[in-house]
């Protein structure tokens, strides 16, 4: 335990040294203010807003829904960008400029320095994605007086999400450089989010063919799913026009969700850090 | 007792290129073993298995008895890289801090201050590396190798960047370790260096090991020199020995004897001998 402190601290200083927090922060704190002024404005002209005659819409549910919306897909993108300057040069990275090899020489075991790593990462995004999702349901709450149904659940699944792209970028720094394996690892983040959103478009054309790529892509890129499901638990409330008005948003939520997802991001996050070790070990340095 | 490092049939090939042809290799306990040859002919690449780096594709490597690469014999080793770099932001005292973290060592702040002192870096304890200058990372790198107190060394040109009084703290040290019965395995390109400390000597060439003995051994005899009234004189094949006969019997032949001396080919002659013109 001792070792996976002293590794994890040091990717943690690295981190520090490379000012990664330092943009992050900054980045944040933008977003924050942002979505606090958005927030106010929002909420505050809400009574003035009135849905045609006969249409019943929950206007604070929606604003609250989408708004919230809007803020996990900010700590996504934060968390992943996070994420993937903790780990994009984890290996060959670190093996390129000499840093690596006198620490694998020690006899720590390759594994233990991986896994190591992928625990420091994840604390450190994890306490990050919670934070962000914590303050963005505040300033809903401070603004609007509007907090969803679930609250924890999609703060969880968006943590976990990020988890899932530190495995994956681990497993790229393995086998790529740290550029390849930062653009790889974006492109598969943009992928997973067009295909959500590919997935949306197609529920409402009632395309079967655009939906069955966007489930094809939910299964294959997990982290997506998990946002999707995210997005899913904090608009469950609103049902009739409300409800439906949200499903045609970016916001909508999922169509493949539920434990079976989670289930399965988890056996997801187990075998890309399994490969990552897997190939590590094998990797001449 | 296991051999400090042993290597047989030891074998590597990296796509097209055979960078190990089956090389055997025996380092003894307490030897301060050299490996000399050009750029290329696999010297960083064997010591790269032996620490668990690189893995072969044939042969078998042993540390003090344990397969290279495992556990046990990552335990036993100390290393020093060709192309190391510790994270600037740390301070030498740091470096050697997660060092011992990571070998286990429950040497404390008094094996660091002994192992600073012992590469004249006491100094520069409290000083980040990033403001250090590469003979002073270097050094420190050294020290870094023996955080745990290993009992195999393996260092990877360990003086290249080091002016010649660093050379010379380093060449101490050497000399230190094999009192105490550390075995070194020393690869360097400076011959003069491997031919003051080390006990013996292989030569790689392309993968392949073409001598291996102690310098005074591939220092081969070349003749005995005399210089007399009829001028100089060289007797080829004549040894040390055959020296005072020599020295005698032109005496004896009325001749006056000014000056005598044993011809012996240079490490350098033996090495450039066997390496052929190969530069690389």
């Amino acid at each position: 335990m001792r070792v996976v402190l002293t590794i994890a601290g040091y990717g943690f200083r690295e981190a520090v040294r490379r000012k990664v927090f330092a943009v992050v922060v900054v980045l944040t704190v933008v977003f924050l203010a942002l979505f606090w002024l958005a927030c106010h404005f929002v909420f505050s002209r809400l009574s003035g807003i009135s849905p045609p005659v006969g249409v019943d819409v929950d206007t604070r549910t929606f604003a609250g829904a989408f708004m919230l919306g809007l803020a996990m897909f900010a700590t996504l993108f934060l968390g992943v960008v996070l994420a993937v300057f903790l780990t994009l040069g984890v290996v060959s990275g670190d093996a390129e400029r000499g840093l690596l090899q006198p620490l694998v020489v020690r006899p720590v075991g390759r594994s233990t320095l991986l896994l190591s790593r992928f625990l420091g990462a994840a604390a450190v995004s994890t306490v990050y994605v919670l934070a962000v999702y914590g303050l963005s349901l505040a300033i809903i709450d401070v603004s609007g007086s509007w907090l969803p149904p679930a609250k924890l659940t999609p703060g969880l699944e968006l943590a976990g999400a990020v988890v899932i792209v530190i495995a994956l970028s681990l497993l790229g720094s393995v086998v790529l450089s740290s550029t390849a394996n930062g653009i790889a690892v974006f492109m598969l983040f943009g992928a997973g989010l067009v295909a959500g959103l590919l997935g949306t478009i197609g529920h409402v054309l009632n395309s079967h063919t655009i939906q069955h790529a966007s489930t094809v892509a939910a299964w294959a890129l997990p982290f997506e799913a998990l946002y999707q499901d995210g997005l899913r638990l904090i608009s469950g409330s609103a049902t009739g026009v409300t409800g439906f008005l949200l499903e045609l948003g970016p916001f909508g939520g999922a169509y493949v969700h539920g434990w079976p997802i989670r289930v399965w991001a988890a056996g997801y996050l187990v075998v890309a850090l399994g490969l990552a070790m897997l190939a590590f070990r094998r990797r001449d340095l | 007792m296991a051999h400090a490092l042993e290597v047989q049939g030891l074998a590597k090939r990296y796509g097209a290129v055979e960078a190990l042809k089956g090389v055997d290799l025996v380092v003894e306990e307490g030897e301060l073993f050299g490996l000399l040859g050009p750029n290329g002919a696999g010297k960083s690449t064997l010591v790269k298995i032996a620490v668990g780096l690189v893995r072969p594709t044939g042969g078998r490597a042993a540390v003090a008895g344990a397969a290279a690469g495992s556990r046990a014999a990552r335990a036993e080793l100390g290393y020093l890289a060709e192309l190391f770099r510790f994270p600037g932001w740390y301070t030498a005292d740091e470096v050697l801090t997660l060092h011992q973290q990571l070998a286990g060592s429950t040497g404390g702040a008094a094996e660091r201050k002994r192992l600073l002192d012992l590469v004249a870096l006491a100094d520069a304890r409290g000083r980040r590396v990033d403001a250090m200058s590469k003979g002073m990372q270097q050094r420190l790198g050294v020290a870094q190798a023996l955080v745990g107190e290993p009992r195999v060394l393996l260092l990877d040109e360990p003086t290249s960047a080091l002016d010649p009084a660093g050379r010379r703290v380093v060449r101490l040290l050497l000399e230190e370790l094999r009192g105490k019965g550390v075995s070194v395995l020393l690869n360097s390109h400076l011959l003069s260096e491997i031919e003051l400390v080390c006990d013996r000597v292989a030569i790689l060439r392309a993968g392949e090991v073409v001598t291996v003995g102690s310098p005074a051994e591939l220092s081969r005899p070349r003749g005995v020199e005399l210089e007399t009234d009829e001028g100089i004189r060289t007797i080829e094949g004549a040894t040390k020995e055959d020296a005072p006969r020599l020295v005698a019997e032109a005496v004896t032949a009325g001749r006056h004897v000014y000056g005598v001396r044993v011809l012996t080919s240079t490490l350098e002659e033996t090495y450039l001998e066997a390496v052929g013109d190969e530069v690389s």
